[in-house]
């Protein structure tokens, strides 16, 4: 099978784990995965109780027949597209490149012939 | 009374004429794709040469389903404001994929769900579990598309009778065990992109002509679709489908949580992160996916609206009471109406947009679940890993087969079936059974085999009894069997049972058993799910 051969042996990812390193990866990408999840969902949440529970404050006209609720659901849209661009952001800036430093210093660049695809 | 059937012979043709030249294309393509596949990896996964573009594309065609396009247009157009709550669930969703599961899942697993599942459990009892609940996931959305199928035929093509809706579900089966089988998963992921790039286009094409007819005026749009609803602003505040009591609001949050945790759960979703070569391009083709996704949301509700406002609620629920054909009859009125030629040619346009939508979803359903079936039951429980990778590709082709005649069996056995329901307990099963499962398998250092077997099997199993005896199945109007009574679970939707007793079990199992995690086995798992290092 053309699977690229583990070259580290699993002491050695072991080492890994346990770097300054790759601890710094994994608090980055937990430090923001972690909370962000817990806020939009609790942002859906709002949303869909409060469209359950409290009509009247969702059928407060805010221009032309344009209501609060049109608002809100419109807003769960951007927020949706501004985390995605936040994340992409931040991926790009705090886990990239020290991900790529970890697969460097242990001698194996994954994939570097396929990057291109991208 | 059906005012669409008595249109339906000037565009019939023209429908069919296109249909088939879809179809006609997408075989061209599939011949093609298995002339390339030539290893599990290309059947599997594509050869994971798809860029983060072209999966983006991909994923967007794996996902909408006509259930979105046909249901959320229809149901805004007949419920206003309660349609479009659907379509914020189904978007919002797809974060949980971006943040937790997207990149993870490409460095860590190889063919299937059950790869990362079973990373650093014992093979055969989780891969057992996560084999039989994809395929659970997989059928339940495969009936709903098939039963839908047959239902669209009969509506868009004023075909009349069983006869035609059987003859749809058995034609739609063998088409797409055919793009499966043939093309693997190359063939796969090209149908899917034509069928995003079409629908996109359609979509696109309609919500403009809609949006002109009222100067690009989003405020006199739907004001003209409360006025046209009957029901004023009622049609545009929240409340007219799920709000009537307390049990119908509980209901509505039951569905909202399983439609925010089910995306990243579905199988077919996730298969399609391993076709890109690099977790960064996963990480791209999810970006992509929600950009088009949610632009494609955004139109519905233009469309939606639109159906309101210009043909009416009357005819629409004359030509369907659920709604679904609300997108046909709007592509009818914006090219002039029924009678003229410009009415008969949009009309024929979205009708095979429509069906390529199906076809393209249902191609996906399949292949995920053979794939789960010849990598995870076949090769690694039956066979225990000694099995070459030529015969499990044979045996992944016969799956096909095999999951098409069931499903098109329960789909003939089961066509009275409402299909948003199916499709709603699919993504509460992905999201009682799955997500628990995957995302404490790839965070939670201390989880074992008998966490991970409890949880999916809590979570599946949970849900698929409440769903039992809930009143999708007796003691409603609307139920399969309206005219005895055993339900005693109160929600449609079992969601906000079934998905804490899927985190809880995979909690409880892990603490009480006395199996000790492997340490090692989580290292490698971490380290390869964040930097690639090892992934295949």
């Amino acid at each position: 099978m053309e699977s690229p051969p583990i070259d580290t042996t699993a002491t050695e990812t072991q080492l890994i784990e346990e770097s300054a390193e790759f601890r710094g990866l994994r608090s980055s990408f937990r430090s923001f995965a972690f909370p962000v999840t817990i806020g939009f969902v609790l942002w859906y949440l709002l949303y869909v109780l409060l469209s359950s529970y409290a009509p009247g404050l969702m059928g407060t006209k805010v221009v032309g027949h344009i209501n609060v609720a049109l608002v809100l659901g419109l807003l769960q849209f951007v927020t949706t597209f501004a985390i995605a661009a936040w994340y992409a952001r931040y991926a790009a800036r705090r886990l990239d490149p020290p991900a790529a430093a970890i697969r460097e210093a242990r001698g194996a660049v994954v994939h570097a012939p396929r990057e291109a695809a991208e | 009374m059906n005012l669409l059937a008595t249109s339906a012979t000037d565009h019939r043709g023209l429908t069919m004429t296109l249909f088939g030249i879809f179809v006609l294309a997408t075989l061209g393509i599939t011949v093609w794709a298995g002339r390339q596949t030539k290893d599990a990896a290309d059947f599997y996964a594509g050869g994971r040469g798809f860029s983060g573009f072209q999966n983006g594309l991909a994923i967007s065609g794996d996902y909408m389903s006509a259930a979105s396009f046909l249901g959320i247009a229809g149901a805004i157009a007949l419920f206003g404001y309660d349609g479009f709550l659907y379509s914020i669930g189904f978007l919002v969703a797809w974060l949980v994929a971006l943040l937790l599961v997207a990149e993870p899942l490409r460095n860590s697993g190889r063919y299937t769900m059950a790869d990362v599942l079973a990373f650093r459990m014992r093979q055969r009892p989780v891969r057992t579990a996560a084999g039989i609940s994809t395929i659970v996931v997989s059928i339940f959305y495969l009936l709903a598309q098939m039963v839908g199928a047959g239902s669209l035929v009969a509506l868009l093509l004023g075909v009349s009778g069983d006869g035609a809706k059987r003859w749809t579900i058995v034609a739609v089966g063998a088409l797409m065990v055919l793009y499966v089988a043939i093309g693997g998963m190359k063939g796969t992921t090209w149908v899917q992109i034509v069928k995003a790039v079409l629908l996109i286009a359609g979509t696109a094409l309609m919500t403009f002509l809609v949006l002109a007819k009222y100067h690009f005026n989003v405020s006199s749009l739907l004001g003209a679709a409360a006025d046209a609803s009957g029901k004023a602003n009622a049609f545009l505040e929240p409340g007219l489908k799920y709000g009537a009591t307390g049990t119908s609001k509980l209901d509505f949050l039951s569905l909202g949580l399983a439609l925010v945790l089910g995306t990243a759960g579905l199988p077919h979703i996730l298969v399609r992160f391993y076709t890109v070569p690099t977790a960064k391009a996963a990480r791209k083709s999810v970006l992509w996916a929600i950009g088009i996704i949610g632009g494609f949301y955004l139109m519905t509700l233009a469309l939606g609206f639109g159906a309101a406002a210009l043909v009416g609620p009357k005819t629409i629920k004359a030509s369907n009471a659920a709604g679904n054909t609300a997108a046909p009859l709007l592509a009818e009125n914006l090219g002039g109406g029924a009678g003229t030629t410009g009415g008969a040619v949009l009309l024929a346009v979205i009708s095979a947009v429509a069906f390529a939508t199906i076809l393209a979803v249902v191609a996906g359903l399949t292949l995920a679940s053979s794939a789960s079936f010849a990598h995870d039951l076949y090769a690694n429980v039956i066979r225990r890993g000694k099995v070459s990778e030529r015969q499990e590709v044979y045996v992944a082709k016969w799956a096909a087969a095999g999951i098409g005649a069931v499903a098109i069996a329960l789909s003939l056995f089961a066509d009275k079936l409402n299909t948003a329901a199916l499709v709603a307990l699919a993504f509460a099963v992905a999201a009682s059974a799955n997500l628990p499962t995957l995302l404490y398998s790839l965070f939670w250092k201390r989880f074992n085999t008998v966490g991970a077997v409890s949880s999916v099997y809590a979570g599946l199993v949970t849900s698929v009894v409440l769903v039992l005896f809930s009143p999708v199945v007796s003691g409603g109007k609307n139920s399969l069997f309206p005219h005895s009574d055993f339900h005693w679970f109160p929600l449609e939707n079992p969601g906000l049972v079934s998905i804490p007793v899927g985190f809880l079990a995979g909690w409880i199992g892990t603490v009480l058993s006395r199996e000790e995690a492997d340490p090692a086995k989580y290292a490698e798992l971490e380290v390869r799910s964040l930097t690639g290092l090892g992934a295949h």
